[in-house]
């Protein structure tokens, strides 16, 4: 009861006596501001714990408020470390100057020079391949090539798509535009459009049902949601194709971190960070949330290892942030909600 | 003589009064006013040619199709079970309140789940008859204004209920006795009578809608709103974002001063309790009972068992020992911020009962505008004045030697009064209905007894607005338990809700997972309205 009674009581106790977890707790703590969800990345945190002794103070919320929350609080932050699940928010983090520069051989080592950022302000931590899924009941996988090939007229009618308001297909098309520029881009984006068997999908999870149910023939999702899926229930007719295995390499993108610029503990946060892109932590990644290792060393585990290596496109993620804003507005002007 | 000068000198306090209480909504206002300080030329030449065009369409269908929806499900269910007596009647006045209890998002999904094409409805339709083409898709305009409507409807029923029960039948005996049908008492007297709790409700209901994220983007029904977030999340612009905001509230604040218009010069007073009712004959006796069944079906009862039917594969994975935690701070939440909220929604009413200058009616409708603003857009609105306040307070702490990251920061009182810009209106609304009642001679006869307007307040106006307060604070204590924006960006580390872990789940596509904490969420909310529905039977018959 009296645990119960400290926890309702604590905020008040927070303001009234200012008995602060961040403020007494000093160095032995790393506050983190996450976009990645809690039970994703909690186990993560858990670990380290254990590991090291440090604690981990979290605060979830959305990647836009996350960052708005950095920018307000300024120079007296108590966030050392700023996490999402995508590039375009770490490369928007750093334009806003919430981020800094970080020099860590151990991160350089450990992490592909395409999935990080150049100036060393943010690392990719994980990667999240987007590609193309059948119904194996309908397609022949030979058929299959290209993103770019969805557009064709063999597939009217067949083509599911998640919305355009998703980051990640943002982060697609934003890819597309640094390989084949802006109007052949659109043109291919239109073609998808044409070709949608429905309304686009809220979410990769309606839509990998979509594909299983043959409401649609093909979709382009994350594998990891699929792997989900398929952990659930090992029949779901649904095939994963690599896509664009011939030249540039399936889209990626990451979750990641970054040190904000004005942590209180920026030692304890880099090395939080540092110890995210190796060995044990790498292999939850891939083993409890099937996306894949950004640590080339740590090889895959066995629901995803199914669908193989591939090769992913090597073009730095970074460009998929600086390119989202002239994405959304193509992806606005093709119609594609 | 001198009376009379004070009198007018506390007359003259109204526009800051109203004010010390609207300054929770407007600070958060003026910080996203503030971004007509960043023009941003290139971005609005797009959204104007592009984007803005077909999400205004979609929002005036949406508010249209909604405002009417609440109206014919809320206004015939609330005359039913208050005036009129069926097989049922009893247990649908409280059932059908539930659905408040039901997050719009949750219905969303779940009614999506089970009338998409992948969902279990179609898929047997599709084993039985090879197809289900002709099944009216659920993704569509006239979906998502099916869900919204009944998930928004309760807010209608709960007002234009307390309107009914309070006057509705005593109204139709007397048109009665003056050579109206029966029918015609309905339409002629009943119903202009209980105008001001109906459009209370509408105004929430509509409200809602307009800042609604969550269920449309389900439906991927693209409104004002998902512009809004498009602008902020995909565009990077915050500043459009903020701009487009406040061109949603500049709307609802037209339509607050034309509805005001329309109902300037009437007055609402009237209290009679009636033990009898109607006795539905025939037909239409088990009609009612069936409509009644139809909509609590579709709004909570499917909805609920699907949630049960979630929770329960996941519950052994995903319930651990912090779930009673998560339920004590959500509900510890709700109870203080139902409280806070009633009672400044009280204030404002009655300030702006007192008060008829045009000054303090203005601030009292810039007061409850919070409730239009989309949720994170408020959150922002509320954090950036907060974060300035508190690193001005962190450097004086630093002066005394004290070395802290927040001080205000984390803090319940700081949660509290951003939670009361968003719902001041939802506690005003019913409130303000119920003191229309009062007539203005017995305001007059109680301050001409020398009472003081402290003592009007508490010996006339409070007893006879209770039923308005209590519905306030139970449609705020549902509403808090179930925000997520503000919650999450005001409360403090680890410091986790009920709807904190819907958004855990949720955001990464979890639905089923997110049952676990919806399901809590649903149960919690259903205590407080069994409250009221015992606290209104009882006081008022």
């Amino acid at each position: 009861m009296s645990a119960i009674r400290r926890s309702l009581l604590a905020p008040w106790r927070l303001f009234l006596l200012g008995v602060l977890l961040a403020g007494s707790a000093g160095a032995q703590t790393v506050t983190v501001y996450s976009a990645r969800n809690e039970q994703l990345i909690k186990p993560l945190f858990d670990a380290y714990t254990q590991e090291t002794g440090t604690q981990i103070q979290i605060l979830t919320d959305k990647e836009g408020p996350l960052l708005e929350r950095l920018k307000a609080e300024g120079a007296k932050t108590p966030a050392d470390v700023l996490i999402t699940v995508d590039a375009g928010n770490l490369w928007q983090a750093s334009q806003m100057g919430l981020l800094r520069s970080i020099k860590s051989p151990v991160l350089n080592a450990n992490i592909p020079a395409n999935l990080r950022d150049p100036k060393g302000e943010w690392y990719g931590l994980s990667v999240r391949a987007r590609t193309i899924i059948y119904n194996k009941k309908a397609v022949n996988p030979a058929n299959l090539s290209t993103y770019e090939a969805l557009a064709g007229p063999e597939w009217k009618g067949k083509l599911c798509l998640r919305t355009s308001k998703k980051v990640y297909n943002q982060s697609l098309v934003a890819t597309m535009i640094a390989t084949l520029g802006e109007k052949q881009t659109e043109q291919v984006v239109r073609g998808w459009v044409a070709n949608l068997a429905t309304e686009v999908f809220p979410d990769d999870n309606a839509l990998i049902k979509a594909v299983a149910a043959g409401q649609c023939e093909v979709g382009i999702v994350n594998t990891y949601y699929l792997a989900r899926q398929l952990e659930k229930d090992p029949n779901l007719p649904v095939g994963l194709f690599w896509a664009n295995q011939k030249a540039r390499g399936v889209h990626v993108n990451i979750s990641g971190a970054g040190v904000t610029r004005h942590a209180p503990n920026a030692v304890g946060g880099q090395k939080l960070i540092e110890w995210l892109s190796a060995g044990k932590a790498q292999e939850i990644y891939t083993d409890k949330d099937f996306e894949y290792p950004a640590n080339p060393q740590i090889k895959p585990d066995s629901i995803i290892s199914q669908w193989g290596a591939f090769r992913m496109d090597l073009i730095n993620v970074s460009r998929a942030g600086e390119l989202q804003a002239a994405a959304t507005r193509l992806m606005d002007r093709a119609g594609y909600r | 003589m001198r009376r009379q000068v004070t009198i007018w000198n506390w007359r003259g306090w109204g526009p800051v009064r109203a004010l010390a209480i609207a300054a929770l909504t407007l600070i958060p206002l003026l910080v996203v006013l503030a971004s007509f300080l960043e023009p941003q030329p290139e971005a609005w030449s797009h959204l104007a040619v592009y984007v803005l065009p077909g999400v205004l369409w979609n929002t005036g269908i949406l508010i249209v199709g909604v405002g009417l929806g609440v109206l014919l499900v809320g206004v015939p269910l609330a005359w039913l079970t208050a005036v009129c007596d069926f097989p049922g009647r009893q247990f649908f006045s409280w059932s059908l309140m539930l659905p408040l209890a039901m997050p719009a998002y949750v219905l969303a999904f779940v009614q999506v789940g089970l009338l998409d094409f992948t969902g279990p409805v179609q898929s047997t339709l599709r084993e039985w008859f090879g197809s289900s083409q002709w099944f009216p898709p659920i993704r569509s305009t006239g979906g998502v204004v099916l869900v919204l409507t009944l998930a928004f409807y309760p807010y209608v029923y709960l007002l234009a209920r307390n309107a009914f029960i309070t006057q509705g039948l005593r109204a139709v005996e007397a048109a009665q006795a003056l050579g109206y049908t029966r029918a015609q008492a309905f339409w002629k007297v009943a119903l202009p009578m209980a105008r001001p709790w109906i459009a209370g409700g509408m105004t929430l209901a509509l409200m809602e809608t307009l800042a609604d994220f969550g269920s449309v983007s389900i439906f991927s029904f693209d409104t004002f709103t998902t512009a809004i977030y498009k602008a902020w999340f995909s565009l990077f612009n915050l500043p459009v974002a903020s701009q487009l905001a406040s061109l949603l509230v500049l709307f609802v604040l037209v339509l607050a001063a034309v509805d005001q218009r329309l109902r300037q010069n009437r007055r609402y007073a009237a209290k009679n309790f009636s033990p009898v009712r109607i006795r539905l004959q025939g037909g239409a006796r088990w009609g009612a009972s069936v409509y009644c069944g139809v909509v609590l079906a579709m709004a909570f009862v499917v909805p609920f068992i699907q949630l049960v039917v979630w929770a329960h594969t996941v519950w052994q994975e995903d319930f651990d020992g912090r779930y009673p935690v998560f339920l004590l701070h959500s509900m510890w939440l709700a109870g203080l911020a139902a409280t806070t909220v009633t009672v400044l929604g009280l204030l404002l009413s009655a300030i702006r009962q007192h008060h008829r200058d045009a000054l303090t009616q203005w601030f009292v409708r810039l007061a409850t505008l919070g409730y239009a603003i989309p949720g994170t857009v408020l959150a922002v609105g509320v954090f950036i004045p907060v974060a300035w306040l508190d690193n001005q307070l962190i450097t004086v702490a630093g002066w005394l030697g004290w070395d802290t990251s927040q001080i205000l920061k984390g803090s319940m009182l700081v949660m509290l009064l951003a939670l009361s810009a968003r719902f001041l209106a939802v506690a005003y609304q019913p409130i303000d209905a119920a003191m229309q009642r009062i007539t203005r001679n017995q305001g007059n006869a109680a301050r001409s007894l020398g009472l003081s307007p402290r003592q009007v307040l508490f010996r006339l106006q409070l007893p006879m607005v209770r039923g308005g307060l209590l519905t306030a604070a139970l449609i705020v204590f549902v509403d808090v338990m179930k925000e997520m924006p503000i919650t999450l960006m005001t409360r403090p580390f680890g410091w986790d809700t009920l709807a904190v872990r819907v958004f855990e789940m949720t955001s990464e596509g979890m639905w089923d997972r997110a049952a676990l904490p919806s399901l809590a969420i649903v149960l919690a909310g259903l205590l407080p309205v069994i409250l009221l529905v015992r606290k209104s039977e009882s006081g008022l018959h």
